[in-house]
C-alpha cells in the first residue's frame, strides 16, 4: 500500500527517499562514461555545485575523465576556465580530445588568495561552462564561498585536491577519488547526494589502450569488496 | 525623466537648477532665477512677469537704463510699447522677449560632443589611501559613460591621472578586451586597479581621460535570443570576465591556448590572447594533457628510468628530430611509461648528450 502510494508520480517528485538518487535536481552534464553517469546524482557532472576530484597521483586519468564533458561544453560555445593549473594544459592533446581551443581560458595565479578570487569570479560568470581549479591549501570557509558562487552560476565547478584532502570536511556535495588498480582507473565516489555509492567503480574505458599494453584486458572484472573508508 | 537627470547630474558632481517651460529662453531665465518649476504654456506670461530684468542676456548698461525708467521685472518690460522699446534699447531685447514668450521661433544648434573625453576633479582633502579614491573615480566614470552614451560609442582603454601636491602625476590605465560603455563594469575594473596601486604621496585631484573612442556595435540586432546557450549573449560576459581577471592579476596571467603545427612538443602549444584560437588541422601522435614547463630529469636505476618507482615502458619510441635550423635542436625518443602508482607518463631519452631520461608530460 505504502509503496504504491510512494510511486504516485506527483509524490515521487516531492519526496526525498533515502534509498534513491534524488531525481528532481538539475540534470548534470553527461560525463561520456555511461557507468559513471549512472552513479552521479543528476546523471552527469553536477552543474551549479562544487565537485572535488582527488587523484591518488598526478597523471592517473584525472583530466581524461573530464574530456568528453568539457568537449561537449566548448561545442556549445561555453568557456572552460583553468585556474592555477599545476602544469601546462597541452593544446595538441586537448584538440585531439575534441575541445574547441578558442574556448580555453588559462589563469595563472601565484598566490592561493588570487586563485580563490579568480575561481569565484569565473564561477559567477555566465560565460563559463566549467571551472577547473587547483587550490591548495583550501580552508572549509573558502570552499563554502566557492560552493555559494557555484550555486549562482551554472558551470561545472571542479576542484582538484591531493588525496590527503579526503580526510578533511568539505562543503562540496560530490567528492570522488581516482586510483589505479592494475592499470585500470577506478573511481571512488565517497560523498554524493542521496544514497552512498556501493563501492569504487572501475572504468576500463578511461584507460589509454596501447599496442604494447600488458595490463589486463577490459573484460568485466568483479568489483572489489568495499573497504571502509567512510570518514 | 527630470528626476533621473537630476540624480545623474548630482552623481557627476554638478550643482543644478532645472526649470521646464514652453520656450528655451523662458526655461533658462527661470532656472537662473532659481524657480525650479514646471510651467504650463497658459501660465507662461504670469510666471515670467515676476522675474527681475537682470536675468536678460543684455549688458549691464541696458539693464541699468531699464531700471532708470522704472522697469524692474519682466512683467513691466512686457507692458512697454514694443516699437518704442526696440528703438530705445535695440531690436535684440525685443527679440529675446518674443522668443521667451514664444512669439518668435527660437532655433538652437544641436549639442556636439567633443572628440575625446577628459575630465578632472579636485578632491576636497588630500587622500592617501587608494580606497578613498573610488568615490571620485565613480564620478569620473559616470561622466565618461554619459559622454559615451551621447555618442553611442565605447572605449577599450581609459586612464586615471592622480594629481599629487608638488610632484609628477601618477597614472593608472584600465584596459578592456573590446570597447564598452558600461559604468558598473568600468567601476569594477577601476576598483581592482585603484586598490592595488601604491600612492607615492597624497592625492589632491583626479582626472580621467579616454582618447580612442570607438563606435559600439549595435546591441540586440536579432529579435530572438540566440538558441545556443552562450552564443552572442555570453560573448560579452566572457570579455567582462577576462577584463576583470586581468585587472587584478595582470595581463599575462590570463591567456588562451592555441595549437601550432610544430614537431617539437614544447612549441606545439602556445599561450595566446584569449578567444583568438582557430582550430587547426595539425596531426600529432598521442599527446599528454599536461606538459611540464621544464622537462624533469629522471633517475636511472638498472637501466630503467625511475619516477616514484621504476617505470614500465608501454609504448614507443616515437622519434622526434627537429629544429636544427633555429638552434633549438631536438633529437629525442619519446615513450609512454607507467609508474607503480598507475600514473601514465610521457618521457623521452635524449639522443644527443648522455642519453638521460626526462619526464615531459602526464597523461592526466
Amino acid at each position: 500500500m505504502l509503496s504504491e502510494l510512494l510511486q504516485h508520480p506527483t509524490l515521487d517528485s516531492l519526496l526525498w527517499r533515502g534509498d534513491a538518487r534524488p531525481s528532481a535536481m538539475r540534470p548534470g552534464v553527461a560525463s561520456g562514461f555511461p557507468e559513471l553517469d549512472a552513479e552521479l546524482p543528476g546523471g552527469g557532472w553536477p552543474v551549479g555545485s562544487l565537485s572535488e576530484i582527488l587523484p591518488a597521483t598526478a597523471g592517473i586519468g584525472e583530466l581524461r575523465l573530464l574530456m568528453p564533458a568539457l568537449a561537449q561544453l566548448t561545442k556549445q560555445g561555453l568557456t572552460i576556465a583553468w585556474i592555477a593549473p599545476p602544469h601546462q594544459p597541452y593544446a595538441p592533446a586537448l584538440a585531439a580530445a575534441g575541445i574547441d581551443l578558442a574556448r580555453v581560458l588559462i589563469v595563472r595565479c601565484s598566490r592561493t588568495q588570487d586563485a580563490l578570487w579568480a575561481t569565484e569570479q569565473a564561477l559567477r560568470a555566465r560565460a563559463c561552462g566549467a571551472v577547473l581549479a587547483w587550490l591548495q591549501p583550501l580552508r572549509f570557509s573558502a570552499a563554502r564561498r566557492l560552493q555559494l558562487a557555484a550555486q549562482e552560476g551554472s558551470a561545472l565547478a571542479l576542484l582538484f585536491r591531493p588525496p590527503e584532502a579526503a580526510a578533511e570536511a568539505s562543503p562540496a556535495p560530490l567528492r570522488l577519488k581516482i586510483a589505479s588498480c592494475v592499470g585500470v582507473p577506478s573511481i571512488d565516489i565517497f560523498k554524493r547526494r542521496g544514497r552512498p555509492a556501493a563501492g569504487p567503480l572501475r572504468l576500463p574505458s578511461l584507460a589509454i589502450r596501447h599496442a604494447l599494453d600488458r595490463s589486463p584486458p577490459a573484460s568485466p572484472v568483479p568489483r572489489p569488496a568495499r573497504q571502509h573508508d567512510h570518514a | 525623466m527630470l528626476r533621473r537627470q537630476r540624480a545623474g547630474l548630482k552623481a557627476m558632481g554638478e550643482i543644478v537648477a532645472i526649470a521646464v517651460a514652453p520656450t528655451p529662453t523662458a526655461a533658462a531665465w527661470l532656472a537662473r532665477a532659481g524657480v525650479e518649476k514646471h510651467i504650463a504654456p497658459s501660465r507662461l506670461e504670469s510666471a515670467l512677469a515676476r522675474l527681475p530684468v537682470a536675468l536678460l542676456e543684455e549688458d549691464a548698461k541696458a539693464i541699468e537704463a531699464l531700471g532708470n525708467i522704472g522697469v524692474r521685472t519682466i512683467g513691466e518690460l512686457i507692458a512697454l510699447p514694443r516699437a518704442g522699446m526696440a528703438r530705445r534699447f535695440g531690436q535684440r531685447l525685443s527679440d529675446e522677449l518674443d522668443k521667451a514668450l514664444g512669439i518668435r521661433p527660437d532655433p538652437r544648434p544641436w549639442y556636439q560632443t567633443p572628440a575625446s573625453f577628459s575630465s578632472r576633479i579636485e578632491l576636497p582633502t588630500a587622500v592617501d589611501a587608494s580606497e578613498q579614491l573610488l568615490f571620485a573615480a565613480r564620478r569620473l566614470v559616470l561622466q565618461l559613460c554619459g559622454y559615451l552614451a551621447g555618442r553611442s560609442a565605447g572605449v577599450a582603454r581609459f586612464t586615471f591621472e592622480l594629481l599629487h601636491e608638488g610632484g609628477e602625476p601618477s597614472h593608472c590605465v584600465v584596459g578592456l578586451v573590446a570597447p564598452a560603455a558600461d559604468a558598473e563594469h568600468f567601476m569594477r575594473l577601476s576598483r581592482e586597479r585603484l586598490q592595488r596601486i601604491v600612492l607615492p604621496r597624497p592625492v589632491i585631484g583626479m582626472a580621467l581621460a579616454a582618447e580612442a573612442i570607438e563606435p559600439l556595435p549595435k546591441l540586440s540586432s536579432s529579435l530572438f535570443p540566440d538558441g545556443v546557450p552562450g552564443g552572442m549573449q555570453s560573448a560579452g560576459e566572457w570579455q567582462k570576465l577576462v577584463e576583470q581577471l586581468r585587472a587584478r592579476l595582470g595581463k599575462e596571467a590570463v591567456s588562451g591556448l592555441a595549437l601550432c603545427a610544430e614537431h617539437r612538443p614544447e612549441y606545439a602549444s602556445l599561450g595566446i590572447e584569449p578567444g583568438t584560437a582557430a582550430n587547426p588541422v595539425a596531426q600529432f601522435g598521442a599527446r599528454p594533457l599536461w606538459l611540464l614547463a621544464q622537462p624533469l630529469a629522471l633517475q636511472e636505476k638498472q637501466g630503467l628510468p625511475h619516477y616514484r618507482g621504476a617505470l614500465e615502458l608501454i609504448k614507443g619510441p616515437e622519434r622526434i628530430e627537429s629544429g636544427w635550423w633555429d638552434g633549438g635542436d631536438v633529437k629525442r625518443d619519446y615513450f609512454h611509461a607507467r609508474n607503480p602508482d598507475g600514473a601514465l607518463l610521457w618521457i623521452y631519452r635524449e639522443r644527443q648528450l648522455d642519453g638521460r631520461w626526462q619526464l615531459h608530460g602526464l597523461f592526466a
